[in-house]
């Protein structure tokens, strides 16, 4: 069928900030489908509220609204924009929820919009789970057995048809949150609460335990013709009972004969159908018992999801293009595979490699959560890697996870007891997979792991060749007639250089060097939908130590560009945005792009971005030997986040030319002597500072600089490890539980500036010439960490004579060292004097929201003048003005992590952002609220609950909340936790950090949904910004504000 | 060390390409033409399917063995190829119907086979120069000795096979009420599956069975089963379908593959010899009325020529052989249906093992149409 001509403008929801649950994987989805409409000659309006993505460069959409994702904001653009159609299947939970409501409460009829991809009825079918079983028994296919509960005494009587242990679901919600698995009465009431809760809805699905029982997804993609195809089947190495998000996955599936596996095939075909989606794709879960094969659906999103990114990225098949075009009207068949551009879209791939993806998790930054995976989602990215083996793509994976090991052995577990290691294996979690391996290693069997772990024995027995391969590769480096075969094999296993060193007690250049003169080097082969049996266009490769090279370096000029590797928090999505830009502007100069990434959510591992993607870790042996095989003209480290940049200095000494901002200029950056001695010449005044690497160093250290100190670990991003101490007995009990000391990266002790405020600039610079880009002024005083502060843009409120100062102090240091390419600085401010605190001679993560309210593709004129362009030459030589008042603000994950104690402090711990855009501080301020689910207008309405330092209270802060009607109770309050479960306050501002029982408020406003303010500032804002915030909070789409900014 | 060395077999084919792995199965030396199956699971219906005879197999997924053997799903009695290459065999299947490995498999039905090669490398000089005639060896080690041997293996064109896999005499299977006389050129055990579980009564016959040894029968309809080698080779046979065809021409008739091939050719069709073939279980064909699509399963190295006669796609020298398929990732034929009597046939495989079951239609088709042909002779 041809393309609906019936449709001329259709609009897009975006997933909003980046969440647990809710990543990157739907910028690529929004960013695909922008693109996919844009070439079939529609207009295309975004709206999203997460400014860090892709999609919401102006060049992505026709008109795109940074506006929150509330269905009044997305009536507003739908009133201006009069779209015909709303695609809905692209922008994750968030989208197809708002979507729904919009239906639901009859906008989208009253206004003439369509739901193309998946109309209400379906949405409703796959999401209401009661529906959904219901529908799944008409239809004779298998589910749980269990039932849906309003409410907890509904609950009991459907637990008393299942048994114990049982699943909780609440029904609507992301990443699984507020579900969970119950084995007793007491576990199962506690869950069935927090599920009513956490249910937008109010309610939740019991159901038989799966637990333990294999896990599988498909993907399954449908067109209007009723086609259906499974672009790829996705196997769970963790058994059911952890989400899928967080569990180890493979693809394709492993254990399933043929027959089986058409089996399910056809089930997926029958549940798409039952559901009804019309077009696009759908991801379907399976459980299948192990000992009967018996198979259960489990679940089915009707949209793209981060399974299809994965799925996409493991086949080379791009779901949400495909689901974009399929929408407006085409058929399978109409559409080319872009990879060998003769044959169509209606197949599905085979592939000739295993893919293994491994989640990334943070625990380390939440201290009092429960470390152990269940059914809601707790980590915060992902890795993939491809082999020609699964230990070759599971140790790929494994290193690319940048955690600190280098394959799938844990040196540091062989100090554990068995007994130790026998508890450990048994409870899933991050470090589960070291932990069997170090079990396997101590001989212990495949079956008495199986039935700890419930691990299929497949994965154990891999594992184990992983294991015994370990222990037959001897104490040297292999001579003799077998060397290169006993080598390829082990290289050809996923064994590391480094993991090798360590076996044969050499350095990793030791073995690098040895096996280079082997002739044992890695092969790079095509990933091309088709296992060979068409050529392949599309140039996306990786790494493998089978013979056949399949990549012909590129010819001409060309630039490597290193990406970001998997999520982390403080490293995320913003490093994506840049590395895209680069690749973008650099192509467009006429530059051949290399990119370098294992991040399977991202738009940077997109076939489509560079001339060519390797899918490869960003370890030093990996881009190493891209390095050597492609021999770029130049690399660019600086976009990527801390990952790449840590790997500048060897990549320069082994050859490469780095673009940009030299190491050596990183370095003083970097290196806190060589820093300071830069900010000393310059004559910017500095927070005392030293560095310590023993204990009595950093005791003599702290004396020397005063109390309170700030103490962090070199060479980090995220501020991760970072603490705030402010006294010797806090400084003792940090030494003792919180402190790693490692020679090689000491640790780094600053004054920290209490009450200071702070400051963070973007600018760029070649050399000649530095252009400010944006500054921005936190609303929480130092001590927060800059990655969750909520800041303004430009400064609302900043003294005048500061802004000069800091204006000043950033073109200094980007002329001393000098900056060539993009630079952020950090400065406080505290009784006129401005500190600069750290200076990153990279990408920042606040590049895309600065270029974006100040209309300036920064990231990209930051990669020309790193080819040597000026800045005069690109026509920027004035610092741009924002096109409006910007407000940033950060979405923080405590909700998934139950017993954390919601404050912010100096490490980052929040996964994403939003933007609020308006002409009046106010209405940027409060829209910026909204976008990470805060109705100010609502919250200060009260009732509110005060719970104040000593020297908060008093202030004007409580006057001002009463003046403005609502009603105020100050701490003490009896039973003040229990009151705020119950629902009596609609805000919660505590600011004394430190009282155990103020501790236990704020975690019931976490766990009752309440907004919590936690900082006097904050909360002077947020009365600022419902006193002077319009009646009606107006939108505006990006491409509106800078054509208002010509006139 | 050693990491995994094991017994030494090469790999080598005409045109000089060759490679050394370990053996896996049986030793010895075996040889065939070389083909490439890109299926991600069903090696075991692979390894017995009778198509595969005179072929070594080459396995584009580089784990095979992941789930072992699982009784039940063998597609025939024994193993069928000439040999089969791998990646790597796994030697520690887990399924719950796993009943023995597939390294164990392969030495019991005395496969050649192999394992440590670069199958993807093999696979793309396969694409590029065509299915090449090879051997697995473990014999000779040697690769020029290897590459000699690989050219002195007979061509796979002018190959008539069917007679190294049909039954020796006819035997019934299924017990419906409909009668099918399957010619059995090396039929799947899951078309017999199929048929009997649509109610028939399979009887299988050799593939030189006469027009009156199957009319005597008095079979409801006849299918023309799949098997391997060169259809246009095949003389006899293709003569008593002509003659078949023409004495019954009110019989339901159904060909599947070879079958498809050599109803072709008994009206007067012609086939060549694809470039590689196509074996594997993700290939689209359109229904030409529909416009639907199935994702179907394919093992076949000949195709069926087409021609288009007044802007009707017809089998090449045979007009009234309409052309109801194709293939999307060629435009090869797929399918033809007789203009006036209820013959057709499909060039894939829609009883799958391996692979999908889109196409199992098929099947219900023939039997609405051998019931129809019953309910007009009531």
């Amino acid at each position: 069928m041809p393309r609906r001509e019936d449709i001329e403008t259709i609009l897009l929801i975006g997933s909003g900030p980046i969440v647990i649950g809710q990543a990157c994987e739907f910028d690529y989805s929004g960013t695909q489908a922008c693109r996919a409409l844009t070439e079939e000659g529609y207009r295309v309006v975004l709206i999203n509220s997460n400014p860090a993505t892709i999609m919401t460069d102006p060049a992505s959409a026709d008109e795109t609204y940074l506006e929150p994702l509330t269905i009044e904001a997305c009536r507003r653009v739908i009133e201006i924009e009069r779209p015909q159609a709303l695609l809905p299947t692209l922008g994750g939970q968030t989208a197809l929820n708002l979507a729904r409501e919009l239906a639901i409460g009859g906008i989208l009829d009253e206004l003439g919009v369509e739901l193309i991809g998946a109309d209400l009825e379906a949405i409703e079918r796959a999401e209401d789970r009661e529906r959904f079983q219901a529908l799944m028994l008409e239809h004779e296919i298998g589910v749980p057995r269990g039932g849906f509960a309003r409410s907890v005494e509904e609950a009991i009587k459907v637990v008393a048809i299942t048994a114990y242990p049982v699943i909780v679901r609440p029904a609507y919600t992301l990443g699984g949150a507020g579900g969970g698995v119950a084995t007793t009465e007491d576990e199962f009431l506690q869950l069935a609460e927090g599920g009513l809760r956490a249910s937008p809805i109010g309610e939740i699905l019991v159901e038989e335990s799966v637990i333990g029982w294999k896990e599988f997804e498909l993907e399954v993609m449908r067109d209007g013709a009723d086609n259906c195809v499974v672009v790829c089947s996705i196997e769970n190495l963790d058994p059911m009972g952890v989400h899928t998000g967080d569990s180890i996955t493979v693809a394709p599936q492993q254990t399933l004969s043929d027959r089986e596996y058409q089996a399910m095939r056809d089930t997926a075909f029958r549940v798409i159908r039952a559901v009804g989606v019309e077009t696009g794709g759908s991801n379907i879960q399976f459980a299948v018992d192990p000992n009967d094969g018996r198979q259960l659906v489990i679940e089915m999103n009707p949209r793209v999801s981060r399974s299809s990114a994965l799925a996409s990225k493991a086949t080379g098949f791009p779901i949400a293009k495909i689901a974009a075009r399929l929408a407006v009207g085409y058929t399978l068949d109409e559409i080319p595979n872009d990879i060998t551009g003769v044959t169509p879209a209606s197949f599905e791939p085979s592939i000739d490699y295993v893919v293994a993806k491994i989640p990334r998790f943070d625990f380390a930054k939440f201290p009092g959560a429960n470390r152990r995976l269940t059914t809601a989602m707790k980590s915060v990215g992902e890795t993939m890697a491809i082999g020609r083996t699964f230990g070759e793509a599971i140790q790929k994976g494994l290193r690319g996870l940048e955690t600190g090991v280098d394959g799938a052995f844990d040196p540091a577990l062989a100090d554990l007891s068995d007994d130790a290691l026998a508890i450990r294996v048994e409870i899933p979690s991050a470090e589960r997979l070291f932990e069997v391996v170090e079990a396997l290693r101590r001989g212990w069997p495949v079956e008495r792991l199986r039935v700890a772990t419930g691990i299929d024995p497949w994965f154990l027995y891999q594992l184990e060749r992983l294991s015994d391969a370990a222990a037959e590769a001897g104490d040297a480096f292999p001579t003799g007639e077998h060397a290169v075969e006993d080598l390829r094999a082990l290289k050809g296993a996923g064994f590391s250089d480094s993991h090798l060193a360590r076996l044969w007690g050499m350095t990793e250049a030791g073995v690098r060097g040895r096996r280079e003169e082997l002739g044992v080097r890695p092969a790079f082969k095509v990933v091309d939908t088709c296992a060979g049996e068409f050529e392949a266009r599309t140039p996306y490769f990786y790494s493998s130590y089978d013979p056949g090279n399949e990549s012909r370096p590129l010819t001409g000029s060309k630039i490597l560009v290193l990406g970001g590797g998997p999520n982390r928090i403080g490293q995320g999505i913003e490093f994506d945005y840049c590395c895209v830009q680069a690749a973008l502007a650099l192509r467009e100069a006429g530059h051949q792009v290399i990119m370098v990434n294992c991040n399977p959510e991202t738009v940077s591992t997109d076939y489509d971005v560079s001339s060519r993607l390797y899918f490869e870790p960003l370890t030093f042996e990996d881009v190493g030997a891209i390095l050597a095989h492609e021999q770029p003209d130049g690399v660019l480290v600086q976009y990527g986040g801390q990952t790449p940049l840590g790997l500048a200095v060897p990549l320069e000494r082994a050859g490469a030319a780095i673009i940009g901002t030299t190491p050596d200029a990183i370095d003083r950056c970097e290196d806190r002597d060589r820093f300071s001695s830069l900010l000393s010449s310059l004559d910017i005044p500095q927070a005392r500072a030293g560095f310590a690497r023993t204990p009595a160093e950093v005791r003599r250290e702290a004396a020397r600089i005063g109390f309170p100190v700030l103490l962090r670990p070199s060479y980090v991003l995220g501020g991760r490890g970072m603490i705030v101490v402010r006294s010797e007995e806090e400084l003792e009990r940090a030494l003792e539980e919180r402190l790693r000391l490692s020679g090689a990266h000491p640790l780094l002790i600053d004054e920290f500036l209490e009450g200071a405020t702070e400051y963070d600039v973007d600018a760029i610079a070649d050399g000649e010439r530095v252009v400010i880009g944006g500054i921005m002024r936190h609303v929480e005083s130092a001590g927060v960490h800059s990655g969750d502060s909520t800041c303004w843009l430009p400064p609302v409120d900043a003294d005048p004579a500061v802004v000069a100062t800091l204006s000043d102090y950033t073109r200094r240091i980007g002329l001393a060292l000098p900056v060539r390419g993009l630079m952020n600085v950090q400065f406080a401010e505290r009784g006129g004097t401005v500190f600069a605190l750290e200076v990153n001679p990279r990408a920042s993560r606040t590049v895309p929201f600065v270029s974006k309210t100040v209309g300036v593709p920064l990231a990209k004129l930051g990669a020309l003048v790193m080819m040597g362009a000026r800045l005069e030459e690109l026509g920027l030589v004035e610092d741009p003005t924002p096109l409006a008042i910007a407000v940033k603000a950060p979405a923080l994950p405590f909700a998934k992590f139950p017993g954390v104690d919601p404050v912010l402090g100096p490490e980052m711990r929040s996964t994403g952002e939003v933007i609020g855009l308006a002409e009046e501080p106010a209405d940027a301020y409060l829209k910026a609220m909204l976008g990470v689910g805060i109705d100010l207008r609502a919250a200060l309405a009260g009732p509110v609950l005060l719970a104040l330092e000593e020297r908060d209270a008093g202030t004007e802060i409580a006057r001002a909340l009463e003046r403005d009607g609502a009603k105020v109770e100050t701490t003490p309050v009896a039973d003040a936790p229990a009151r705020i479960r119950r629902g009596d306050f609609a805000l919660v501002v505590s600011t004394r950090l430190d009282e155990p029982e103020d501790a236990a408020i704020r975690r019931a406003a976490l766990w009752a949904g309440v907004p919590c303010l936690t900082s006097v500032a904050a909360a002077r804002e947020a009365v600022a910004a419902v006193r002077g915030a319009g009646e009606r909070l107006e939108v505006r789409s990006l491409q509106r504000w800078a054509a208002l900014a010509q006139c | 060390m050693p990491v995994s060395r094991g017994i030494r077999a090469r790999l080598a084919l005409e045109d000089g390409w060759t490679a050394l792995g370990r053996s896996v199965g049986a030793r010895g030396t075996t040889s065939g033409e070389c083909v490439f199956n890109t299926c991600l699971s069903g090696y075991q219906e692979v390894l017995t399917d009778p198509s595969y005879a005179g072929q070594i197999v080459v396995m584009t997924y580089p784990l095979i063995g992941n789930y072992g053997i699982v009784e039940g799903d063998a597609e025939s009695d024994g193993a069928q190829v000439a040999g089969y290459v791998m990646r790597e065999c796994v030697r520690n299947p887990s399924n719950w119907q796993s009943s023995e490995t597939l390294p164990d498999w392969l030495a019991r039905h005395a496969v050649v086979a192999m394992e440590g090669i670069d199958t993807r490398a093999l696979t793309l000089h396969l694409r590029d120069h065509g299915a090449l005639r090879g051997v697995v060896t473990t014999e000779t080690l040697d690769p020029e000795a290897a590459v000699a041997r690989a050219r002195s293996v007979p061509s796979m064109e002018g190959r008539d096979l069917t007679g190294e896999v049909t039954v020796r005499e006819a035997r019934s299977e299924g017990g419906g009420d409909l009668t099918v006389a399957a010619y059995d050129f090396g039929l799947k055990q899951n078309i017999v599956r199929r048929l009997a579980e649509a109610g028939c009564r399979v009887v299988r016959v050799p593939a030189t069975a006469s027009p009156a040894e199957i009319l005597e029968l008095q079979p409801d309809g006849i299918f023309c089963s799949n098997g391997p080698g060169d259809p246009a080779a095949t003389g006899a046979v293709i003569e008593n379908l002509r003659r078949l065809t023409r004495e019954a021409p009110e019989l339901p008739t159904f060909g599947i593959c070879l079958g498809h091939q050599l109803l072709a050719l008994a009206h007067g069709g012609s086939t060549y010899k694809l470039k590689f073939g196509h074996h594997g279980g993700n290939h689209p064909v359109q229904n030409l009325r529909t416009g639907g699509i199935d994702i179907t399963s394919h093992n076949h190295g000949f195709a069926v020529r087409e021609e288009t006669i007044g802007g009707r796609r017809v089998v090449a020298g045979a007009p009234e052989l309409e052309i109801t398929h194709v293939n999307l990732y060629d435009g090869t034929v797929e399918g033809f249906r007789h203009v006036e009597r209820p013959l057709f046939a499909v060039q894939y495989h829609p009883e799958a093992a391996p692979g999908p079951h889109d196409a199992r239609h098929h099947f219900d088709d023939f039997v609405a149409a051998m019931r129809a042909r019953r309910g007009n002779r009531v």
